[in-house]
């Protein structure tokens, strides 16, 4: 028994010397800490979506309660649709808003400067998180600074109540916060695109508009695509800007699951939002990317 | 034509910038604006939204447990993303994708997923809230961005150097330590800056994990309901901008001279 035992651990420590091993225990280590406090905890938050709350104990009997609550109840599918509404839009915006620029600093800035701008992109969204969501709270307000500055000039009389404590609000104030998330990626696959196809285009006769429609923009798809999902994936779950700029009819779905956990003390709901939530957004990713695979391949053909 | 074009995107990236500043930039003004409350007509200039920041306890408690978890959180999630890169840079094995994947799911994950999730393990296990159960959260968000900027650290360095140190007789922990560490220690130095900043700023993790001691953000958080102390938030604010400006100035500056040292041009990385 001893020598087995022994036999096993010479072997095991001649393992973790070669190659293989080597990899094996360095990854090993990060792979653990995130299988025993990510995979575990969501396995947890899906078992959780299938019991019930009994006043202060949870009853373990299986149940699907909380999932047809979820499917069922109005207020729930309000606050989903509003969510992926309102991030849908929000990649839209950002997406279509951060494409100039990245171009921009691509195609018309000199190599040695394009670091340089991409700080200058940056900069701004090193303030806390949480004060620039509010920052844009001060903006927006009804004596904020366009309505203000706009009623000093004399272009409107009643300020603007359309941008703030809505889903407008919502929409601007994410669109800022995400930018440089769209800036990044697109950028990256910008740079990437080989110039001497642009010459080689412009060569045999190809206009401005031509050349961008035929090279540049489908090359620069994957990063577009990056850019939609780095922005739609996170967006669906945010918290703080609906909560802060939104108003009654501008909150989301993290805040009821907040609502859930904390102070309706009803946790298996909330763990059947956030399974419902998360695997709505999984099925809109992985139909975001399929579409677009098709539409590559239709086009390569 | 050429010319309209030329001209209508620089209008345009010049608009683009106002709008991505303009809350950076209000955060001094209302820092330095003698009001209590946060918005237009300015009234003038003071200090002392400043100086109320020096005489709340509460907010040197809260910056305190915050630099305490960062610091902890940027150490913890820098060894993890150096194991990870190092790995899947150096070596072949089995279930490398697969492993690493899992590693870096945080990264698509909303953060409110991450909070619920260990909030309901921390629930059914009846641990207490405390400032660990914040950190656990933060390395697990953090390690993925670690891992980014140590692939890039490893992928750049030449590695005919440990081969040719490993030739001349050096052990392995050797090469490591003399030739291997002294040449991503820059990468080193950018992760542990970054993870360090992410885990100041985080809010949601910590909003959900956090027990009676709070952290930077959940104070802020409470804070903004009461119009006035909102004048000392964006004074607390415009130091925080300064902060991790500087902080972030100093990776970058470690990078240059880091990759200048590797032999290998550093255009295309913003750290």
């Amino acid at each position: 028994m001893g020598k087995e035992k022994l036999l096993k651990f010479v072997t095991t420590r001649q393992f973790i010397r070669t190659e293989q091993g080597r990899g094996l225990t360095l990854m090993g280590v990060p792979f653990i800490y995130a299988a025993l406090l990510l995979a575990a905890p969501l396995t947890a938050v899906f078992a959780l979506s299938f019991w019930s709350q009994d006043y202060l104990e949870i009853d373990r009997t299986f149940t699907l309660a909380n999932y047809h609550e979820v499917w069922s109840q109005p207020i729930y599918r309000v606050l989903m649709a509003r969510s992926l509404g309102v991030s849908t839009l929000v990649t839209l915006v950002t997406v279509t808003l951060a494409f100039p620029i990245a171009y921009f600093i691509s195609f018309h800035i000199h190599p040695s400067k394009k670091l340089l701008w991409i700080f200058l992109i940056t900069i701004p969204f090193w303030t806390s998180y949480l004060m620039r969501i509010f920052l844009w709270k001060v903006i927006l307000g009804y004596n904020g600074v366009i309505n203000g500055s706009l009623t000093r000039l004399g272009i409107i009389e009643e300020p603007l109540s359309f941008i703030l404590y809505n889903f407008n609000a919502v929409v601007i104030t994410l669109s800022h916060a995400w930018a440089p998330f769209a800036i990044l990626p697109i950028f990256v696959s910008l740079e990437k695109i080989d110039r001497s196809l642009l010459e080689a285009a412009t060569d045999l006769g190809d206009g401005p508009v031509r050349r961008f429609l035929c090279i540049t923009l489908p090359l620069a798809l994957p990063g577009i695509v990056a850019a939609c999902l780095i922005v739609f994936i996170p967006t669906v779950g945010d918290y703080v800007t609906p909560r802060l700029v939104g108003g009654p009819d501008g909150l989301m779905i993290a805040n009821i699951i907040e609502v859930q956990f904390k102070r309706a003390n009803n946790p298996p709901l909330g763990a059947a939002l956030a399974v419902s939530a998360m695997a709505i957004v999984a099925l809109a990713s992985l139909l975001f990317v399929r579409l677009n695979r098709k539409y590559l391949r239709s086009n390569s053909s | 034509m050429k010319w309209t074009l030329k001209y209508g995107l620089w209008a345009y990236v010049s608009l683009y910038l106002i709008f991505l500043y303009m809350p950076a930039l209000l955060l001094p003004i209302f820092a330095l604006n003698d009001s209590r409350i946060v918005a237009f007509p300015l009234q003038g200039l003071t200090w002392r939204w400043f100086a109320l920041l020096w005489e709340t306890e509460a907010l040197h408690d809260a910056l305190r447990n915050s630099l305490i978890i960062a610091s902890i959180t940027a150490f913890m999630s820098t060894i993890f993303g150096l194991m990870a890169a190092r790995a899947s840079s150096r070596y072949a094995f089995p279930m490398r994708k697969g492993m690493a994947a899992l590693v870096m799911i945080p990264l698509v994950l909303p953060e409110i997923i991450v909070g619920v999730s260990l909030l309901v393990v921390v629930m059914q296990f009846g641990f207490d809230l405390s400032l660990w159960t914040i950190i656990l959260g933060h390395v697990l968000i953090c390690t993925p961005f670690c891992v980014v900027v140590m692939s890039t650290a490893f992928n750049n360095f030449d590695r005919s150097l440990e081969e040719a140190a490993f030739d001349l007789g050096a052990t392995r922990g050797a090469t490591f330590r003399w030739v291997s560490l002294p040449l991503v220690l820059p990468g080193v130095i950018a992760s542990l800056l970054i993870s360090f900043t992410i885990s100041l700023d985080e809010f949601i993790i910590a909003f959900f994990l956090a027990g009676v001691d709070v952290t930077l953000p959940v104070y802020i958080w409470g804070l903004l309901r009461f119009p006035a102390r909102l004048p000392s938030v964006m004074a607390l604010g415009t130091l925080l901008l300064a902060a991790s400006l500087l902080l972030l100035i100093s990776a970058e500056v470690i990078r240059r001279y880091g990759a200048r040292r590797a032999g290998t041009s550093s255009n295309g990385h913003l750290f």
